[in-house]
């Protein structure tokens, strides 16, 4: 198989088409929760209704979104060989990413004690926990995932050798918030 | 007969095997992220279930072969065509071509394993743990009648009937629960193959120079990430259904049965692409070889393979023509399960002119291929007829549509892998099969699967429905029914000759050398089996055909690309 | 038929050219070490086969589409007769609005002839999981859907009695949820239809055990799944029996309705049926007599 050399033969990075493959699967579930949330708009038989009982979470929205941000920096902070930086980076993203889940949680007690808006009471709740609590579990696992690189860069163990890693990791985390700008707008815009 | 000279850096013999203490084999086995053992296990698991499931089978057809028969209750066969149905689809289907896929691609670009071996290593257990748990519904917790709790929902496990009040028990949470890991595995393996394909090729494999084996395994997994999901997603809202008190598919308060049926089939119909084109996928490697010639119109190939991907995510409500969807949408997906045939049709036309003016020899994997070609085309027409909406009113949900879709799956996809064991098994363990036994399982097997399935439609035209544990005498169905009955024992027959002739050749098979039947892709460059790292040394290629280029070096492929 | 015809011909053009490709071009022991002219593919075949198979699913296509349509998109004439289709795991209700009819599981339906169409209209909708009713000599078949209103029409010319079954799985007797309609001539029809419409049967003409046998059964639990028009028995959730001897089958359509099978019914229906959801009544032997007298007597 004797061959003209060929000029530099690099194929994709392993780790971001993993990741991109996992995020189209995971966009397809998601998909069809938000479908079915559209779906059951307005066909409640009884209860609240999401006018009635959901608020624009516009503070936990700004924080999500905000760790998009922080984690983009610290992935670029890595590239830079600045692991300091990327160590500081990631734990705002981590506790941005924290503050959301707290906000998402006040709701959910309101919604739960004072509402009476359980997943059993009606089409929307049923429809509102599954899709919102779906997100929450991924930004859960987000969360677990950035808090172990957080604690690795604190140790000084993550090193310009792994940014292609962060990277990936990053991507996830990306993945994580754009499915929040839809479930927002679909959710609290679209259907109150 | 090869031609093939000795090739300096890969050309190697195999080591002397020792024989090594039995507990140090099976540990090597479970603990292996090897994608050639990995590929072995799902396809070793997949021929058990099959058996099962063919076992599933002929007890449904015994039940059914005189009318108003009492040889099995109606709980355990509605048990039994559940099973037979998830079984098949989901712990035969599935696993065989994700074994296949995981055998042959790292080997076909060129590659030393798959891109995340212990990725392949959990999707494995996991598949295999969810078969097991689903058999394991014959034995865990009483169930409301008969035998243990095996789901008796269907294989598409239709909403309300699948909600706690109609399914008490825990019947319906084994299929659910079985099928989602199985699920997990596949996104798992789908991920691994599409990841490796793009990001392992050797230096000059080109995405135009892949094998088109590679093209469709690439393919078939970007389905599976958009098709799998729909069902895991619906899984999950059965389940809270069933447990939270949710109200997905709860009619009684206002859900809707219908959506589970969408969820379903936007999985269900995409489902059966994902298991078809890895069937094109072998014809497409094994009709030239044996034909003599190169693979006619591979751009036109590689643009079907890709059209009838995405086609097929838009074609699912062909499923539910008569569930009242209105004049609209019925139309719309006519025309979608219509289209679809263009792209197949091409397909078989490319194979067709591959075969034109070509050298046909007629060895086994040959013979299946020539099966898939006939009985692929008799299928799809089938599957044209039952797309034109009127037609599927009345043929809907009848044996016409059982008839169909097992002629695509066994007269389909199972000769396409006949076809796949006969060719790569000598590379897989060094050695032949047995032509004798070969032909003597594919005529059986023919005999008895045209016995069955080509008889199969006519109790559909006569008015059968499918799901029914007997049917009454007047209705004129018994007569078909004992021949689709008979059909079974020679398939039976035909698979028993397989299963000998696997074991049989294991041991006793003429050695086979690296390339036993003069092919052009990379897997037949080096030994067989392979070494644990495929290749000595990781080749280059300057075409699709490098053993090709290399066999007529006055002739080469690369000139023509 | 058309789409009959053109998968015909295709399958034949197709085939064929097949079976020719492999005998003409089969390998033979005389060129064992030449190969073949390796053609790598051409443009204009390649699009010359994938234009035809375009026209031909075009033209399909529209013969469809125009079925379709025809179906599922034209008015009801007011000449319609109306039938509410409920379906039940294991058995047909029927009731005619208009009409005042109620019934279960034999559907009895007026002949129509082109001067003066009766076409017969079903609205379907299902009491629990989902069914499809399907009778093929009169109709495709359409699902019968919980929270879901579906209809259909049948506009039959000939009488007689057409059979269909329940074809959507349902659960365990799914495979005897049978379909028995009678298509009637309009005289007939209106007969059974002023028969129907009376209530059930009150004076046995001195038949004692079938007057005993109706004490018994609106004693019994009886009357809670079932309805006899005239009484206090307003059970909904099995069939309406206020003319069960008017029919010929029990258990819709998988018995045959005589003294000894309703007997034996009504002892454990299981035994007839495994998996109907009537239970065993545990009756004794007496009031089991008495009431099959009195339920043969409801004409």
């Amino acid at each position: 198989m004797a061959s003209p050399q060929d000029a530099s033969w690099t194929l994709p990075y392993r780790g971001t088409v993993g990741m991109v493959c996992l995020i189209v699967a995971e966009s397809a579930i998601f998909l069809i929760f938000v479908v079915a949330y559209i779906f059951y708009i307005g066909k409640s038989l009884t209860g609240p209704t999401p006018a009635q009982v959901l608020e624009l979470p516009i503070f936990g929205t700004v924080c999500l979104l905000s760790s998009s941000i922080t984690v983009h920096l610290a992935v670029a902070a890595l590239h830079k060989g600045s692991t300091k930086a990327c160590t500081g980076w990631l734990g705002g993203t981590v506790l941005l990413g924290s503050i959301f889940l707290l906000t998402t949680a006040r709701e959910w007690y309101h919604l739960i004690h004072d509402e009476g808006l359980t997943i059993k009471t009606n089409l929307f709740g049923t429809t509102y926990y599954s899709l919102v609590g779906l997100h929450a579990t991924h930004v859960v696992v987000g969360l677990i995932m950035l808090s172990l690189a957080f604690g690795f860069s604190l140790f000084g163990l993550v090193r310009l050798e792994h940014s292609e890693k962060l990277e990936t990791l990053s991507l996830y985390w990306h993945f994580v918030d754009a499915v929040w700008v839809v479930v927002f707008t679909v959710v609290y815009v679209l259907g109150r | 007969m090869s031609t093939t000279h000795a090739v300096e850096g890969i050309d190697q013999e195999s080591g002397i095997q020792q024989s090594r203490p039995p507990l140090n084999v099976v540990y090597e086995w479970l603990t292996t992220v090897d994608h050639k053992k990995l590929g072995l296990m799902y396809i070793v698991y997949a021929l058990i279930f099959l058996i099962v499931g063919g076992v599933e089978a002929t007890l449904m057809r015994i039940q059914l072969a005189v009318p108003n028969n009492h040889f099995v209750s109606p709980q355990v066969f509605n048990q039994l065509f559940t099973m037979h149905g998830t079984t098949m689809i989901f712990f035969v289907a599935m696993p065989v071509m994700f074994g296949w896929g995981n055998y042959l691609v790292p080997l076909m670009i060129g590659a030393r394993d798959m891109a995340f071996p212990r990725l392949n290593a959990f999707s494995f257990w996991i598949s295999a743990f969810a078969g097991l748990l689903l058999y394991f519904s014959y034995l865990g917790a009483s169930g409301l009648y008969a035998a243990g709790s095996a789901p008796d929902v269907g294989w598409f496990a239709y909403a309300p009937l699948t909600a706690k009040v109609f399914s008490p028990g825990h019947s319906t949470d084994y299929w659910t629960l079985a099928v989602f890991l199985s699920g997990i595995g596949s996104i798992g393996t789908a991920l691994n193959i599409a990841t490796t394909i793009i990001c392992m090729r050797c230096k000059g494999m080109k995405m135009s120079r892949m094998p088109l084996l590679a093209w469709l395994y690439l393919v078939m997994s970007g389905l599976v990430f958009v098709t799998i999901s729909p069902l895991t997603a619906a899984q999950i809202m059965l389940t809270m259904d069933r447990y939270l008190g949710s109200h997905f598919f709860d009619t009684q308060a206002g859900g809707s049965a219908v959506l589970w049926m969408h969820f379903f089939w936007i999985f269900g119909h995409p489902e059966v692409y994902v298991l078809i084109l890895p069937s094109f996928a072998f014809i497409n490697e094994i009709v030239p070889v044996f034909s003599r010639k190169a693979i006619f119109g591979y751009p036109a190939m590689v643009a079907a393979s890709v059209g009838i991907g995405f086609i097929s995510t838009s074609v699912w409500a062909h499923h539910m023509f008569t569930v009242g969807m209105g004049a609209a949408a019925n139309t719309f997906f006519v025309f979608a399960t219509m289209v679809i045939s263009v792209p197949t049709g091409i397909k078989i036309f490319n194979w067709l002119a591959t075969i034109w003016g070509g050298k046909v020899i007629f060895a086994t994997p040959m013979l299946f291929c020539v099966g898939f070609l006939f009985q692929f085309l008799i299928a799809g027409l089938t599957g044209i007829m039952l797309g034109s909406a009127p037609f599927d009113w009345q043929l809907g949900n009848s044996y016409f549509v059982v008839a169909h879709f097992h002629y695509v799956i066994v007269g389909g996809i199972l000769f396409a892998l006949f076809a796949a064991f006969y060719y790569w098994y000598p590379k897989v363990t060094g050695r032949m099969m047995s032509e004798l036994l070969g032909k003597w399982h594919f005529w059986l097997f023919v005999i008895g699967f045209h016995l069955t399935f080509d008889f199969m439609h006519i109790p559909g035209l006569l008015g059968m429905p499918r799901r029914v544990y007997t049917y009454e005498a007047s209705r004129g169905w018994g007569g078909w029914n004992m021949i689709v009955g008979v059909g079974a024992i020679f398939q039976a027959a035909g698979l028993l000759c397989f299963v000998y002739n696997l074991v049989w050749a294991y041991f006793k098979g003429r050695e086979a050398g690296h390339d036993p039947w003069d092919a052009w892709t990379l897997e037949w460059s080096t030994t067989s089996p392979p070494a644990e790292y495929n290749f000595a040394v990781l080749p280059t290629v300057n075409s699709r055909r490098p053993l090709w280029d290399l066999k007529h070096p006055d002739d080469p492929d690369s000139d023509y690309e | 038929m058309l789409v009959l015809g053109v998968t015909l011909v295709i399958f034949l053009v197709v085939a064929g050219l097949l079976l020719y490709a492999l005998i003409r071009f089969r390998s033979r022991p005389e060129d064992s070490d030449r190969e073949p002219a390796q053609i790598y593919g051409s443009n204009q075949i390649e699009v010359s086969w994938t234009v035809i198979p375009i026209l031909i699913v075009v033209t399909l296509f529209l013969a469809t589409t125009r079925v379709i349509l025809g179906t599922q998109a034209i008015p009801k004439p007011d000449s319609a007769i109306n039938i509410t289709v409920i379906g039940h795991q294991f058995w047909w209700e029927y009731r005619y609005p208009q009409l005042g009819v109620v019934t279960a599981n034999e559907l009895h339906i007026p002949i129509s002839d082109s001067a003066h169409p009766t076409p017969t209209y079903l609205t379907m909708s299902s009491a629990d999981v989902s069914h499809s009713f399907w009778v093929p000599r009169l109709a495709g078949k359409t699902d019968v859907i919980p929270n879901k209103i579906n209809t259909m029409w049948i506009d039959p010319t000939q009488p007689g009695l057409y059979l269909g079954q329940c074809a959507q799985y349902c659960g365990t007797q799914h495979a005897k949820m049978l379909l028995r309609v009678y298509a009637q001539t309009p005289a007939d029809f209106a007969a059974w239809v002023d028969q129907q419409r009376q209530p059930a049967v009150q004076d046995f003409e001195g038949n004692a055990i079938a007057a005993e046998g109706e004490a018994v059964f609106m004693r019994n639990a009886c009357i809670n799944c079932h309805a006899v028009s005239g009484t206090v028995a307003t059970g909904r959730f099995g069939p309406d029996l206020t003319h069960l001897a008017s029919r010929d089958t029990i258990a819709s359509g998988a018995i045959q309705n005589n003294a000894g099978n309703l007997r034996k019914w009504i002892d454990d229906p299981n035994s007839m049926k495994p998996g109907a959801l009537m239970p065993a009544m545990h009756l004794n032997d007496h009031d089991l007599d008495v009431i099959t007298a009195y339920l043969t007597q409801l004409r």
